[in-house]
Protein backbone atom coordinates (compact mmCIF):
# COMPACT_ATOMS: atom_id res chain seq x y z
CA UNK A 1 0.00 0.00 0.00
CA UNK A 2 3.07 2.24 0.03
CA UNK A 3 2.28 3.57 -3.45
CA UNK A 4 -1.14 4.78 -2.28
CA UNK A 5 -1.92 8.20 -0.89
CA UNK A 6 -3.08 8.17 2.71
CA UNK A 7 -5.90 10.31 4.05
CA UNK A 8 -5.05 12.51 7.05
CA UNK A 9 -8.13 10.87 8.65
CA UNK A 10 -6.86 7.31 8.20
CA UNK A 11 -6.19 6.59 11.88
CA UNK A 12 -9.76 7.65 12.69
CA UNK A 13 -11.09 5.18 10.10
CA UNK A 14 -8.95 2.38 11.47
CA UNK A 15 -10.13 3.03 15.01
CA UNK A 16 -13.72 2.76 13.71
CA UNK A 17 -12.80 -0.63 12.13
CA UNK A 18 -13.51 0.67 8.64
CA UNK A 19 -12.97 -1.65 5.71
CA UNK A 20 -10.23 0.10 3.73
CA UNK A 21 -9.72 -0.25 -0.03
CA UNK A 22 -7.56 1.34 -2.71
CA UNK A 23 -9.66 3.90 -4.61
CA UNK A 24 -8.38 6.32 -7.26
CA UNK A 25 -4.85 5.97 -5.88
CA UNK A 26 -5.92 6.48 -2.27
CA UNK A 27 -6.40 4.09 0.64
CA UNK A 28 -9.94 4.92 1.70
CA UNK A 29 -12.85 3.54 3.77
CA UNK A 30 -15.44 1.73 1.65
CA UNK A 31 -17.68 1.05 4.65
CA UNK A 32 -17.75 1.03 8.44
CA UNK A 33 -20.71 -1.17 9.36
CA UNK A 34 -23.02 -1.67 6.40
CA UNK A 35 -23.32 0.19 3.11
CA UNK A 36 -27.11 -0.02 3.32
CA UNK A 37 -27.23 1.35 6.88
CA UNK A 38 -24.82 4.15 5.94
CA UNK A 39 -26.89 4.98 2.85
CA UNK A 40 -30.04 5.18 4.99
CA UNK A 41 -28.30 7.32 7.61
CA UNK A 42 -27.67 9.95 4.91
CA UNK A 43 -31.19 9.76 3.45
CA UNK A 44 -32.91 9.86 6.86
CA UNK A 45 -30.53 11.64 9.27
CA UNK A 46 -26.95 12.66 8.57
CA UNK A 47 -23.69 11.00 7.59
CA UNK A 48 -20.06 12.08 7.22
CA UNK A 49 -17.66 11.03 4.45
CA UNK A 50 -13.91 11.47 4.23
CA UNK A 51 -13.33 13.33 0.96
CA UNK A 52 -9.66 14.11 1.59
CA UNK A 53 -8.86 12.20 -1.59
CA UNK A 54 -10.51 14.90 -3.67
CA UNK A 55 -8.27 17.63 -5.01
CA UNK A 56 -8.37 21.26 -3.91
CA UNK A 57 -6.88 23.86 -6.21
CA UNK A 58 -6.95 27.66 -5.98
CA UNK A 59 -6.60 29.82 -9.08
CA UNK A 60 -6.08 33.49 -8.29
CA UNK A 61 -5.08 36.75 -9.87
CA UNK A 62 -6.54 39.39 -12.19
CA UNK A 63 -6.58 36.94 -15.12
CA UNK A 64 -8.12 34.04 -13.19
CA UNK A 65 -11.71 34.59 -14.35
CA UNK A 66 -11.04 34.94 -18.07
CA UNK A 67 -8.43 32.21 -18.26
CA UNK A 68 -10.44 29.66 -16.24
CA UNK A 69 -13.59 30.51 -18.14
CA UNK A 70 -11.83 29.40 -21.35
CA UNK A 71 -11.19 25.96 -19.76
CA UNK A 72 -14.59 25.27 -18.18
CA UNK A 73 -18.04 24.73 -19.70
CA UNK A 74 -20.19 26.72 -17.27
CA UNK A 75 -20.01 30.53 -17.13
CA UNK A 76 -17.79 31.51 -14.20
CA UNK A 77 -18.70 35.17 -14.78
CA UNK A 78 -22.11 34.45 -13.28
CA UNK A 79 -20.60 33.70 -9.86
CA UNK A 80 -20.69 36.38 -7.20
CA UNK A 81 -18.15 36.15 -4.40
CA UNK A 82 -19.19 33.21 -2.19
CA UNK A 83 -21.02 31.32 -4.94
CA UNK A 84 -20.20 28.03 -6.67
CA UNK A 85 -21.25 26.06 -9.74
CA UNK A 86 -20.89 22.56 -11.17
CA UNK A 87 -18.77 22.69 -14.32
CA UNK A 88 -16.73 20.50 -16.66
CA UNK A 89 -13.20 20.69 -18.05
CA UNK A 90 -12.93 19.41 -21.62
CA UNK A 91 -10.19 18.27 -23.94
CA UNK A 92 -9.84 19.63 -27.49
CA UNK A 93 -12.35 17.04 -28.75
CA UNK A 94 -15.04 18.09 -26.29
CA UNK A 95 -14.42 14.96 -24.20
CA UNK A 96 -14.46 15.14 -20.43
CA UNK A 97 -11.19 15.58 -18.56
CA UNK A 98 -12.96 16.15 -15.26
CA UNK A 99 -16.15 17.38 -13.69
CA UNK A 100 -15.75 19.67 -10.71
CA UNK A 101 -17.25 22.41 -8.60
CA UNK A 102 -15.77 25.88 -9.02
CA UNK A 103 -16.38 28.38 -6.23
CA UNK A 104 -15.57 32.07 -6.29
CA UNK A 105 -13.84 32.23 -2.92
CA UNK A 106 -12.77 35.87 -3.27
CA UNK A 107 -13.08 38.62 -5.88
CA UNK A 108 -10.05 37.35 -7.86
CA UNK A 109 -9.84 33.82 -6.51
CA UNK A 110 -11.50 30.55 -7.54
CA UNK A 111 -11.50 27.33 -5.52
CA UNK A 112 -11.80 24.12 -7.55
CA UNK A 113 -12.71 20.76 -6.02
CA UNK A 114 -11.64 18.04 -8.45
CA UNK A 115 -11.74 14.24 -8.61
CA UNK A 116 -9.05 12.24 -6.80
CA UNK A 117 -8.20 10.16 -9.85
CA UNK A 118 -7.70 13.29 -11.97
CA UNK A 119 -5.63 15.57 -9.73
CA UNK A 120 -2.38 15.15 -11.65
CA UNK A 121 -4.05 15.39 -15.05
CA UNK A 122 -6.17 18.41 -14.09
CA UNK A 123 -3.27 20.26 -12.52
CA UNK A 124 -1.06 19.57 -15.56
CA UNK A 125 -3.83 20.72 -17.91
CA UNK A 126 -4.42 23.90 -15.90
CA UNK A 127 -0.68 24.60 -15.64
CA UNK A 128 -0.23 24.26 -19.39
CA UNK A 129 -3.12 26.64 -20.15
CA UNK A 130 -2.81 29.34 -17.48
CA UNK A 131 -0.56 32.27 -18.29
CA UNK A 132 0.39 35.60 -16.73
CA UNK A 133 -2.22 36.98 -14.40
CA UNK A 134 -3.43 33.62 -13.02
CA UNK A 135 -1.59 31.66 -10.34
CA UNK A 136 -2.39 28.09 -9.32
CA UNK A 137 -1.99 26.74 -5.79
CA UNK A 138 -2.56 23.01 -5.36
CA UNK A 139 -3.64 22.19 -1.76
CA UNK A 140 -4.66 18.59 -2.54
CA UNK A 141 -1.92 17.01 -0.41
CA UNK A 142 -2.08 19.42 2.51
CA UNK A 143 -5.80 19.55 3.24
CA UNK A 144 -8.33 17.24 4.80
CA UNK A 145 -11.86 17.21 3.42
CA UNK A 146 -15.12 15.80 4.70
CA UNK A 147 -18.70 15.88 3.46
CA UNK A 148 -21.54 16.07 6.00
CA UNK A 149 -24.73 15.07 4.20
CA UNK A 150 -28.34 14.45 5.13
CA UNK A 151 -31.48 16.24 6.31
CA UNK A 152 -29.86 16.92 9.71
CA UNK A 153 -26.58 18.27 8.30
CA UNK A 154 -27.40 21.87 9.23
CA UNK A 155 -27.99 20.85 12.86
CA UNK A 156 -24.57 19.17 12.93
CA UNK A 157 -22.97 22.34 11.60
CA UNK A 158 -24.78 24.50 14.17
CA UNK A 159 -23.68 22.18 16.96
CA UNK A 160 -19.99 22.27 15.97
CA UNK A 161 -19.92 25.94 14.94
CA UNK A 162 -22.58 27.71 17.05
CA UNK A 163 -21.24 31.17 16.12
CA UNK A 164 -21.09 30.55 12.35
CA UNK A 165 -23.60 30.38 9.50
CA UNK A 166 -23.75 27.87 6.67
CA UNK A 167 -23.54 29.50 3.25
CA UNK A 168 -26.63 29.19 1.02
CA UNK A 169 -26.97 26.27 -1.43
CA UNK A 170 -23.88 25.99 -3.70
CA UNK A 171 -22.17 28.72 -1.68
CA UNK A 172 -18.75 28.87 -0.04
CA UNK A 173 -17.62 30.58 3.16
CA UNK A 174 -14.43 30.83 5.16
CA UNK A 175 -14.93 30.30 8.87
CA UNK A 176 -13.24 32.30 11.62
CA UNK A 177 -10.78 29.41 12.16
CA UNK A 178 -9.72 29.60 8.48
CA UNK A 179 -11.43 26.40 7.34
CA UNK A 180 -13.67 26.40 4.27
CA UNK A 181 -17.28 25.28 4.16
CA UNK A 182 -19.24 24.72 0.93
CA UNK A 183 -22.98 24.02 0.79
CA UNK A 184 -22.59 21.24 -1.77
CA UNK A 185 -22.40 17.47 -1.92
CA UNK A 186 -22.76 14.31 -3.95
CA UNK A 187 -25.81 12.70 -2.35
CA UNK A 188 -28.80 14.87 -3.33
CA UNK A 189 -29.42 15.68 0.34
CA UNK A 190 -28.82 18.99 2.06
CA UNK A 191 -25.32 19.15 3.44
CA UNK A 192 -21.92 20.74 3.31
CA UNK A 193 -18.33 19.98 2.46
CA UNK A 194 -15.65 21.06 4.89
CA UNK A 195 -11.95 21.61 4.17
CA UNK A 196 -9.20 22.31 6.70
CA UNK A 197 -5.46 21.80 7.14
CA UNK A 198 -4.64 18.07 7.30
CA UNK A 199 -3.39 18.24 10.89
CA UNK A 200 -6.75 19.57 12.12
CA UNK A 201 -8.81 17.00 10.22
CA UNK A 202 -9.27 14.32 12.86
CA UNK A 203 -10.42 16.78 15.53
CA UNK A 204 -13.16 18.15 13.24
CA UNK A 205 -14.08 14.64 12.03
CA UNK A 206 -14.61 13.59 15.65
CA UNK A 207 -16.57 16.75 16.45
CA UNK A 208 -18.95 16.15 13.55
CA UNK A 209 -19.46 12.55 14.64
CA UNK A 210 -20.06 13.64 18.23
CA UNK A 211 -22.70 16.05 16.85
CA UNK A 212 -24.58 13.14 15.29
CA UNK A 213 -23.05 12.39 11.88
CA UNK A 214 -22.68 8.66 11.14
CA UNK A 215 -19.38 7.71 9.46
CA UNK A 216 -20.08 6.60 5.88
CA UNK A 217 -17.76 5.07 3.29
CA UNK A 218 -17.28 5.19 -0.44
CA UNK A 219 -19.78 2.34 -0.91
CA UNK A 220 -22.70 4.44 0.32
CA UNK A 221 -21.30 7.50 -1.46
CA UNK A 222 -21.59 5.57 -4.72
CA UNK A 223 -25.16 4.31 -4.19
CA UNK A 224 -26.30 7.76 -3.01
CA UNK A 225 -24.88 9.57 -6.04
CA UNK A 226 -26.21 6.96 -8.45
CA UNK A 227 -29.76 7.29 -7.06
CA UNK A 228 -29.49 10.97 -8.00
CA UNK A 229 -28.13 10.15 -11.47
CA UNK A 230 -24.94 12.09 -10.67
CA UNK A 231 -22.12 10.91 -12.95
CA UNK A 232 -18.85 9.47 -11.65
CA UNK A 233 -15.86 10.43 -13.77
CA UNK A 234 -14.12 7.28 -15.01
CA UNK A 235 -17.44 5.39 -15.04
CA UNK A 236 -20.03 7.69 -16.57
CA UNK A 237 -17.71 10.38 -17.93
CA UNK A 238 -14.71 9.75 -20.15
CA UNK A 239 -12.29 11.57 -22.48
CA UNK A 240 -14.18 10.20 -25.51
CA UNK A 241 -17.63 11.25 -24.25
CA UNK A 242 -18.91 14.83 -24.27
CA UNK A 243 -21.12 16.47 -21.64
CA UNK A 244 -23.87 16.71 -24.30
CA UNK A 245 -23.80 12.91 -24.60
CA UNK A 246 -23.68 12.69 -20.80
CA UNK A 247 -26.85 14.79 -20.47
CA UNK A 248 -24.96 17.66 -18.82
CA UNK A 249 -25.84 20.32 -21.40
CA UNK A 250 -27.38 22.44 -18.64
CA UNK A 251 -23.86 23.01 -17.29
CA UNK A 252 -22.41 24.03 -20.67
CA UNK A 253 -22.93 27.67 -21.55
CA UNK A 254 -22.58 27.81 -25.32
CA UNK A 255 -23.42 31.53 -25.33
CA UNK A 256 -20.43 32.63 -23.26
CA UNK A 257 -17.02 33.41 -24.79
CA UNK A 258 -15.16 30.52 -26.39
CA UNK A 259 -13.94 27.60 -24.28
CA UNK A 260 -12.01 24.44 -25.11
CA UNK A 261 -14.34 21.94 -26.78
CA UNK A 262 -17.15 24.45 -27.31
CA UNK A 263 -17.58 24.06 -31.08
CA UNK A 264 -17.93 20.29 -30.86
CA UNK A 265 -20.60 20.64 -28.17
CA UNK A 266 -22.47 23.22 -30.25
CA UNK A 267 -22.41 20.91 -33.28
CA UNK A 268 -23.63 17.95 -31.21
CA UNK A 269 -26.39 20.04 -29.71
CA UNK A 270 -27.55 21.07 -33.19
CA UNK A 271 -27.33 17.57 -34.68
CA UNK A 272 -28.46 15.74 -31.56
CA UNK A 273 -25.95 13.37 -29.95
CA UNK A 274 -25.76 9.84 -31.36
CA UNK A 275 -25.23 8.39 -27.90
CA UNK A 276 -26.93 9.48 -24.69
CA UNK A 277 -26.17 8.57 -21.10
CA UNK A 278 -29.48 6.94 -20.23
CA UNK A 279 -31.03 6.21 -16.85
CA UNK A 280 -32.30 2.64 -16.65
CA UNK A 281 -34.45 1.14 -13.93
CA UNK A 282 -35.26 -2.56 -13.56
CA UNK A 283 -38.96 -3.38 -13.67
CA UNK A 284 -38.60 -6.65 -11.76
CA UNK A 285 -36.42 -8.05 -9.03
CA UNK A 286 -32.90 -8.73 -10.34
CA UNK A 287 -29.36 -9.20 -9.13
CA UNK A 288 -27.61 -5.87 -8.55
CA UNK A 289 -26.83 -4.31 -11.95
CA UNK A 290 -23.13 -3.44 -12.16
CA UNK A 291 -20.83 -1.48 -14.45
CA UNK A 292 -20.03 -3.26 -17.75
CA UNK A 293 -23.12 -5.50 -17.72
CA UNK A 294 -24.54 -5.57 -21.28
CA UNK A 295 -27.72 -3.62 -22.08
CA UNK A 296 -29.92 -5.23 -24.73
CA UNK A 297 -32.92 -4.05 -26.68
CA UNK A 298 -36.19 -5.93 -26.22
CA UNK A 299 -35.22 -8.27 -29.08
CA UNK A 300 -32.02 -9.26 -27.33
CA UNK A 301 -29.53 -7.24 -29.38
CA UNK A 302 -26.70 -5.72 -27.35
CA UNK A 303 -26.88 -1.92 -27.63
CA UNK A 304 -24.48 -0.83 -24.91
CA UNK A 305 -23.21 -1.55 -21.43
CA UNK A 306 -23.83 -0.09 -18.00
CA UNK A 307 -21.36 2.61 -16.97
CA UNK A 308 -22.67 2.40 -13.37
CA UNK A 309 -25.18 0.20 -11.63
CA UNK A 310 -26.48 -0.79 -8.22
CA UNK A 311 -29.38 -2.19 -6.32
CA UNK A 312 -30.86 1.08 -5.08
CA UNK A 313 -31.03 0.93 -1.27
CA UNK A 314 -33.81 3.55 -1.24
CA UNK A 315 -35.93 1.96 -4.00
CA UNK A 316 -34.99 -1.72 -3.51
CA UNK A 317 -34.71 -2.16 -7.29
CA UNK A 318 -31.86 -2.29 -9.78
CA UNK A 319 -30.77 1.02 -11.34
CA UNK A 320 -28.01 1.96 -13.73
CA UNK A 321 -26.80 4.27 -16.47
CA UNK A 322 -25.52 3.43 -19.94
CA UNK A 323 -24.50 5.24 -23.11
CA UNK A 324 -27.12 4.07 -25.61
CA UNK A 325 -27.94 5.06 -29.19
CA UNK A 326 -30.28 8.05 -28.94
CA UNK A 327 -33.21 6.04 -30.34
CA UNK A 328 -33.18 3.93 -27.18
CA UNK A 329 -32.98 6.80 -24.72
CA UNK A 330 -36.68 7.81 -24.83
CA UNK A 331 -38.51 7.55 -21.52
CA UNK A 332 -40.34 4.26 -21.16
CA UNK A 333 -38.24 2.36 -23.72
CA UNK A 334 -38.17 -1.31 -22.71
CA UNK A 335 -34.70 -2.80 -22.36
CA UNK A 336 -32.97 -5.84 -20.91
CA UNK A 337 -29.96 -5.95 -18.61
CA UNK A 338 -27.81 -9.05 -18.88
CA UNK A 339 -26.49 -10.49 -15.63
CA UNK A 340 -24.29 -13.51 -16.24
CA UNK A 341 -26.32 -15.73 -18.62
CA UNK A 342 -29.77 -14.30 -17.79
CA UNK A 343 -31.53 -11.09 -18.79
CA UNK A 344 -33.80 -8.93 -16.65
CA UNK A 345 -36.40 -6.42 -17.88
CA UNK A 346 -35.78 -2.72 -17.39
CA UNK A 347 -36.97 0.59 -18.77
CA UNK A 348 -35.63 4.05 -19.49
CA UNK A 349 -36.61 6.49 -16.74
CA UNK A 350 -36.08 10.14 -15.92
CA UNK A 351 -33.28 11.21 -13.58
CA UNK A 352 -33.08 11.34 -10.63
CA UNK A 353 -34.02 7.76 -9.80
CA UNK A 354 -34.82 8.91 -6.28
CA UNK A 355 -36.01 12.31 -5.14
CA UNK A 356 -34.96 13.25 -1.59
CA UNK A 357 -37.54 14.74 0.73
CA UNK A 358 -36.92 18.50 0.88
CA UNK A 359 -35.41 19.64 4.16
CA UNK A 360 -37.71 22.03 6.01
CA UNK B 1 -16.37 -15.76 14.75
CA UNK B 2 -18.81 -18.66 14.95
CA UNK B 3 -17.43 -21.95 13.48
CA UNK B 4 -19.71 -24.84 14.47
CA UNK B 5 -17.78 -28.01 15.27
CA UNK B 6 -20.26 -30.36 13.56
CA UNK B 7 -19.75 -28.89 10.05
CA UNK B 8 -17.07 -29.26 7.35
CA UNK B 9 -15.61 -26.26 5.51
CA UNK B 10 -14.04 -25.33 2.16
CA UNK B 11 -11.14 -22.95 1.60
CA UNK B 12 -13.64 -20.84 -0.39
CA UNK B 13 -15.74 -20.46 2.82
CA UNK B 14 -18.70 -22.77 2.14
CA UNK B 15 -19.84 -25.09 4.92
CA UNK B 16 -21.64 -28.42 4.58
CA UNK B 17 -23.74 -30.37 7.02
CA UNK B 18 -23.81 -34.03 5.99
CA UNK B 19 -26.80 -36.14 7.08
CA UNK B 20 -26.65 -39.56 5.37
CA UNK B 21 -26.13 -38.74 1.71
CA UNK B 22 -27.75 -35.29 1.95
CA UNK B 23 -25.44 -32.27 2.28
CA UNK B 24 -26.79 -28.84 3.23
CA UNK B 25 -24.55 -26.02 1.97
CA UNK B 26 -24.16 -22.41 3.05
CA UNK B 27 -21.44 -19.83 3.64
CA UNK B 28 -19.54 -19.36 6.88
CA UNK B 29 -20.04 -16.63 9.44
CA UNK B 30 -16.61 -15.33 8.42
CA UNK B 31 -17.68 -15.18 4.76
CA UNK B 32 -20.93 -13.33 5.48
CA UNK B 33 -19.03 -10.85 7.66
CA UNK B 34 -16.52 -10.25 4.87
CA UNK B 35 -19.24 -9.83 2.22
CA UNK B 36 -21.37 -7.66 4.54
CA UNK B 37 -24.94 -6.88 3.40
CA UNK B 38 -26.07 -9.72 1.18
CA UNK B 39 -28.64 -8.21 -1.20
CA UNK B 40 -29.20 -11.04 -3.69
CA UNK B 41 -28.85 -14.82 -3.80
CA UNK B 42 -29.02 -16.70 -7.10
CA UNK B 43 -30.07 -20.28 -6.42
CA UNK B 44 -29.25 -23.36 -8.52
CA UNK B 45 -32.02 -25.21 -10.34
CA UNK B 46 -33.26 -28.43 -8.82
CA UNK B 47 -31.84 -31.54 -10.49
CA UNK B 48 -28.62 -29.87 -11.56
CA UNK B 49 -25.61 -32.20 -11.24
CA UNK B 50 -22.45 -30.60 -9.92
CA UNK B 51 -18.88 -31.67 -9.26
CA UNK B 52 -16.89 -30.48 -6.28
CA UNK B 53 -15.65 -26.97 -7.06
CA UNK B 54 -18.39 -26.11 -9.59
CA UNK B 55 -19.88 -22.61 -9.19
CA UNK B 56 -23.40 -23.49 -8.06
CA UNK B 57 -24.95 -20.35 -6.57
CA UNK B 58 -24.13 -16.65 -6.42
CA UNK B 59 -24.24 -14.43 -3.36
CA UNK B 60 -24.15 -10.70 -4.03
CA UNK B 61 -23.37 -7.84 -1.70
CA UNK B 62 -23.74 -4.16 -2.61
CA UNK B 63 -20.17 -4.11 -3.95
CA UNK B 64 -19.54 -7.56 -5.41
CA UNK B 65 -20.90 -10.85 -6.74
CA UNK B 66 -19.33 -14.02 -5.27
CA UNK B 67 -19.66 -17.54 -6.64
CA UNK B 68 -20.62 -20.25 -4.19
CA UNK B 69 -18.92 -23.52 -5.10
CA UNK B 70 -20.23 -27.02 -4.53
CA UNK B 71 -18.06 -28.44 -1.69
CA UNK B 72 -18.73 -31.98 -2.88
CA UNK B 73 -20.15 -33.63 -6.01
CA UNK B 74 -23.84 -34.51 -6.27
CA UNK B 75 -27.28 -33.41 -7.44
CA UNK B 76 -29.12 -30.32 -6.27
CA UNK B 77 -32.31 -31.55 -4.58
CA UNK B 78 -33.45 -28.38 -2.84
CA UNK B 79 -32.71 -24.63 -2.86
CA UNK B 80 -33.61 -22.24 -0.07
CA UNK B 81 -36.34 -19.97 -1.41
CA UNK B 82 -36.28 -18.08 1.89
CA UNK B 83 -32.85 -16.58 1.16
CA UNK B 84 -33.99 -15.62 -2.32
CA UNK B 85 -36.88 -13.70 -0.73
CA UNK B 86 -34.78 -12.34 2.15
CA UNK B 87 -31.05 -12.42 1.32
CA UNK B 88 -30.18 -10.88 4.70
CA UNK B 89 -30.79 -14.32 6.28
CA UNK B 90 -27.31 -15.21 4.98
CA UNK B 91 -25.97 -12.47 7.26
CA UNK B 92 -28.16 -13.01 10.27
CA UNK B 93 -28.24 -16.83 10.40
CA UNK B 94 -25.53 -18.22 8.08
CA UNK B 95 -25.62 -21.76 9.55
CA UNK B 96 -29.39 -21.93 10.01
CA UNK B 97 -32.10 -20.13 8.02
CA UNK B 98 -29.39 -18.78 5.71
CA UNK B 99 -28.52 -22.16 4.12
CA UNK B 100 -28.40 -21.99 0.33
CA UNK B 101 -28.90 -25.42 -1.27
CA UNK B 102 -28.95 -29.16 -0.56
CA UNK B 103 -27.16 -31.87 -2.52
CA UNK B 104 -27.66 -35.61 -2.71
CA UNK B 105 -23.98 -36.42 -2.67
CA UNK B 106 -22.35 -39.05 -4.89
CA UNK B 107 -20.01 -40.29 -2.21
CA UNK B 108 -20.38 -39.08 1.39
CA UNK B 109 -16.79 -40.21 2.04
CA UNK B 110 -15.61 -37.25 -0.11
CA UNK B 111 -16.53 -34.95 2.78
CA UNK B 112 -13.51 -36.28 4.68
CA UNK B 113 -11.25 -34.19 2.44
CA UNK B 114 -12.91 -30.96 3.65
CA UNK B 115 -11.64 -28.96 6.62
CA UNK B 116 -12.97 -29.53 10.11
CA UNK B 117 -13.74 -26.55 12.34
CA UNK B 118 -10.23 -26.24 13.77
CA UNK B 119 -8.59 -26.43 10.34
CA UNK B 120 -11.01 -23.77 9.06
CA UNK B 121 -10.28 -21.63 12.11
CA UNK B 122 -6.58 -21.70 11.16
CA UNK B 123 -7.45 -21.08 7.51
CA UNK B 124 -9.16 -17.77 8.28
CA UNK B 125 -6.79 -16.71 11.06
Amino acid sequence: MSDLHHSPLESAHLSLSARMVPFAGWYMPVQYSSIIDEHRAVREKVGIFDISHMGQVFISGPGALDQLNRLLTNDLARLGVGEGQYTIMLNENGGVIDDLIAYRSAADEYFLVINASKIEEDVAWLASHLTDGATMRNESETWAGMAIQGPQAAQVFAHVFPAENLPPRNGIATLANGSIVCRTGYTGEDGFEFFCPAADGIAFWENFIAAGAAPCGLGARDTLRLEMGFPLNGNDLAPDRTPIEAGLGFFCDLQKSAFTGRDILAQQKTDGPQLKLTAIRCTEKSPPPRAHYPVLDIDGRTIGELSSGALSPSLSIGIGMAYLPAAYSKLGTRLLIQVRERTFPAEVVKKPFYRPTPTA
Amino acid sequence: MNIPADLRYCASHEWIRLEGDIATVGISDHAQAELTDVVFVELPSIGRKVDAGDPTAVVESVKAASDIYAPIGGEVIEANDAVEADPSLVNTDPYGKGWIFKLRVKDPADAASLMDASAYQSHIA
